[in-house]
């Protein structure tokens, strides 16, 4: 076990019995078995609880959405379109899209291990609003019941995009339904950033500073500005297109002088922007894997943390990239594309720092971590291609073609849901008490990278061949890269499918994790799996950085050192890794 | 006054029993109250801000149209209700003040008054409303190029149009009331969308007061625990703030 007792005398005020022996786990009163009713669940203020209730709702979506991406694959297979028409197809892509960027991207990684999170990593006891965070669960399922409406009526067929004046003036099937579900979702997003803000402003337990934060915590703060900031746009530009749809004035409509790109620029400085929301907090749990799975001090911590705070800022300057060929002028498109190389900077900090954290570390190459070297891979893949497009003469050719779609897929799909999956399991001891299996975890992952691969590689290819983005047919001698693409969703599924039955099984039959399985630093590890009601029993106080792995490796790598308050330093011994 | 105020209405706790289980102490507790309102006015700005940015494009884009949409607003309706407004929040500034020193009895006076301000602004409005719509200038399908006759207006319409002649030199289309441009609807659009948007913020506040005033009843405020009253006030600050700008921006920018 490579401890000394006499060396660190075991001092636990947190958990009676010792960590990983068997049964003990779920007995000790916690946040899942202090009450049992479904209304003490649905009424709950805990954002450990809420952070399970969006687990849920998100999961239900994204296979939502997966089943549209499922149907749209398979109508990709031969060049006349397999399965569905032309309108039918149109309507698929917009409920993919729609739901998978507002039901699940968006509040993925923040609402769920944020909410769950956040408060145990800065020693909290809740967030700064636990009501607040509630009332943004209810708007998120008030708005996905919107959505579930608008896709068993037939859907819509804008696109995610909603572009005037299509969207006002000419589709004549559900935009309003799909407008008010997104606009209710936008202020559960509202919400939910604000609620972290504030959370992290203010309820930072004694002794944790700004750069004794982790950086999950970083790039969780400037996601939240990011929400809180650009949301407002969205609301108002939908709420002029549901005005204009549901009463035919002309505010984006040139007839009356108004003007679609307009419309653009308003939805972009949202939607570029949003893109942010959905990566950055990937990019904050990946800063922890690494560092954890490594067992070495992150490369560069100010410069990870702040690299977040720059992608959020640059972030809201480069919108106009996705406009490049909507008649904007040369000037104004060479300062965007300009612009939109300068978030390249930042985003390649993280990569480097993260590379640099595992060169010479002690790798372990545990889910969560193969999770994370995917996620750098296919992250810098994602980001290269981005520099591609962002280039003003590229995208005149590329704009709409599939080099977009592999691009931005790269990013959010082998990006966000790498790290999504990454967090999931990292945090999963922490949340249930229990170990999912290793095996069918690292499995998994392999299953999903490779089916991840063969869905989009091909599609950089189709896309640099010409094939355009949103059309239901294609030439003939574009199918072996269509078929590439559906064979490797296939694989894609089957990897997304196996969690659902591992993760389930480790509720019951997986081995009790122990407070603290991965042997990591940071407060959320100090308390009991899963957490009590409130979190801590004594409000910690802390001591060190974030990541002060090579102080523990000091110590026979066993123990950190935290004092709780006010009291004499009291050391809480690390649990041993299940592998042990 | 004040004393006998105090004693019959003396705070009946300390603030402690209003501190909420994740806060350490009343300061974390304000201070993350305060900070959250000031936050979420952010994002009202940049709400309002998408409309106001919207805005300046075209009438940067269609100066006439814009203009003739402007002049054919009650510009003095606009400015009566700029005094209302900002009247309605010097009593919620009292209302805040005696929040603080714990008067709970003042608290519900001042917050009346400015409820009932409020209420007139948006009494005032419905009037507008209705003077714009009976000249057809609601945009869609009611739109009217041809304004109406001037013997055919209301009686209202026509006292507050000799008003307006006796007041000012910029008198919308004076006598022969000129042919509207179709683009003037893309004015009369942000106008109601601004306004109402800006109605709704006011109907949510006197929501809130409403509730500020049942708590208030009940005692609740005190030197030690005040923040509702606060952050509730900021949010009126806001809303007045707004029609701050939206006075000028709507009704004021008519010069050539």
């Amino acid at each position: 076990m490579g401890m000394n007792p006499a060396l660190n005398p075991i001092v636990s005020p947190i958990t009676p019995a010792p960590p990983g022996s068997e049964g003990a786990v779920a007995r000790h009163p916690n946040y899942l078995n202090v009450k049992h009713t479904v209304r003490s669940w649905l009424l709950t203020t805990d954002h450990k609880r809420i952070g399970i209730l969006y687990l849920f709702s998100i999961t239900l979506f994204f296979f939502i959405g997966g089943g549209a991406a499922t149907l749209i694959r398979l109508n990709l297979l031969t060049p006349s379109g397999l399965i569905v028409d032309g309108a039918d197809y149109n309507k698929l892509f917009t409920i993919h899209g729609v739901v998978m960027v507002w039901f699940f991207l968006i509040p993925s990684i923040p609402a769920t291990m944020g909410n769950f999170v956040i408060p145990l990593m800065i020693g909290a006891k809740d967030l700064a609003f636990p009501k607040i965070n509630l009332l943004s669960w209810y708007l998120f399922v008030f708005s996905g019941i919107f959505a579930f409406i608008m896709i068993t009526l037939g859907g819509a067929d804008t696109g995610w995009t909603f572009y005037t004046p299509y969207s006002t003036a000419f589709s004549n099937n559900y935009v309003t339904l799909t407008v008010c579900a997104v606009f209710i979702n936008g202020f559960s997003s509202i919400l939910t950033g604000l609620n972290f803000i504030v959370t992290v402003h203010k309820m930072r337990c004694p002794g944790m500073t700004w750069f004794r934060m982790p950086l999950f915590l970083w790039s969780l703060y400037a996601t939240s500005v990011v929400m809180v900031l650009a949301t407002p746009i969205l609301a108002i530009t939908l709420l002029l297109v549901g005005i204009e749809h549901i009463f035919g004035v002309g505010i984006f409509d040139p007839k009356l002088g108004g003007d679609p790109i307009l419309f653009q620029h308003m939805f972009w400085f949202y939607s570029h922007p949003a893109v942010y929301i959905m990566v950055l907090p990937g990019m904050g749990v990946v800063s922890e894997l690494v560092t954890c799975f490594s067992r070495k001090r992150i490369f560069g911590y100010e410069f990870i943390a702040f690299s977040s705070v720059a992608i959020a800022l640059v972030g809201f300057l480069v919108w106009a990239h996705h406009m490049f060929v909507a008649g904007i002028s040369v000037y104004s498109a060479s300062v965007f594309s300009l612009l939109s190389f300068i978030v390249a900077i930042p985003s390649s900090v993280k990569v480097f720092d993260w590379t640099a954290t595992m060169y010479k570390g002690s790798v372990k190459l545990d889910t969560p971590m193969l999770c994370a070297l995917g996620f750098i891979g296919l992250f810098t893949l994602g980001g290269l291609t981005g520099v591609m497009l962002a280039t003003l003469g590229m995208d005149v050719h590329m704009h709409d073609t599939y080099f977009v779609i592999a691009h931005f897929h790269y990013i959010m799909v082998g990006g966000t849901v790498m790290a999504y999956f990454g967090g999931l399991h990292y945090w999963w001891p922490k949340a249930t008490g229990r170990m999912y299996s290793e095996v069918w975890g690292r499995v998994t992952v392999c299953i999903i990278f490779l089916g991840f691969n063969l869905t989009f590689f091909p599609q950089f290819i189709l896309g640099y061949l010409g094939m355009p983005r949103r059309y239901h047919s294609y030439p003939p001698e574009f199918q072996v890269y269509n078929v590439l693409s559906t064979a490797g969703a296939s694989i894609l599924a089957v990897g997304y499918l196996l969690p659902f039955a591992y993760l389930p099984w480790s509720l019951r039959w997986g081995k009790p994790a122990g407070n603290n399985p991965w042997r990591a630093t940071g407060l959320e590890w100090q308390t009991a799996s899963p957490p009590p009601e409130h979190n801590f029993e004594v409000t910690p106080v802390v001591t060190e950085e974030a990541y002060a792995y090579h102080l523990r490796k000091a110590q026979n790598g066993a123990s950190i050192a935290v004092t709780s308050a006010g009291v004499a330093p009291v050391t809480v011994v690390i649990g041993p890794t299940p592998e042990n | 006054m004040s004393a006998t105020a105090t004693n019959i209405h003396s705070p009946p706790n300390s603030g402690d029993a209003h501190l909420q289980h994740q806060f350490k102490n009343a300061d974390q507790q304000r201070e993350s109250a305060t900070l959250g309102m000031w936050l979420f006015l952010g994002t009202e700005v940049l709400f309002f801000g998408g409309l106001f940015v919207s805005y300046a494009i075209y009438r940067v884009r269609w100066p006439d149209d814009f203009r003739e949409g402007s002049l054919d607003l009650k510009w003095y309706l606009g400015g009566l209700n700029t005094a209302i407004l900002l009247l309605s929040s010097f009593f919620m500034a009292l209302g805040v003040r005696a929040s603080q020193q714990g008067d709970n009895r003042r608290v519900i006076r001042h917050l009346l008054a400015t409820i009932a301000l409020a209420v007139a602004f948006l009494g005032v409005k419905g009037m507008e409303y209705y003077l714009e719509y009976d000249e057809g200038l609601v945009p869609g399908e009611s739109f009217r190029l041809q304004p109406p006759p001037r013997s055919s207006e209301s009686a209202l319409t026509r006292g507050m149009g000799s008003f307006e002649r006796w007041t000012g030199k910029y008198v919308p289309n004076a006598d022969e009331h000129g042919q509207r441009t179709r683009r003037e609807q893309l004015f009369m659009c942000f106008y109601f969308i601004m306004t109402a948007i800006h109605a709704t913020h006011m109907l949510i506040g006197i929501g809130l007061m409403t509730w500020l005033m049942m708590l208030a009843r009940r005692r609740a405020f005190s030197a030690a625990w005040h923040n509702p009253v606060e952050v509730v006030g900021l949010y009126w600050h806001f809303v007045d703030t707004v029609w701050v700008f939206l006075f000028p921006v709507l009704y004021l920018l008519r010069n050539p």
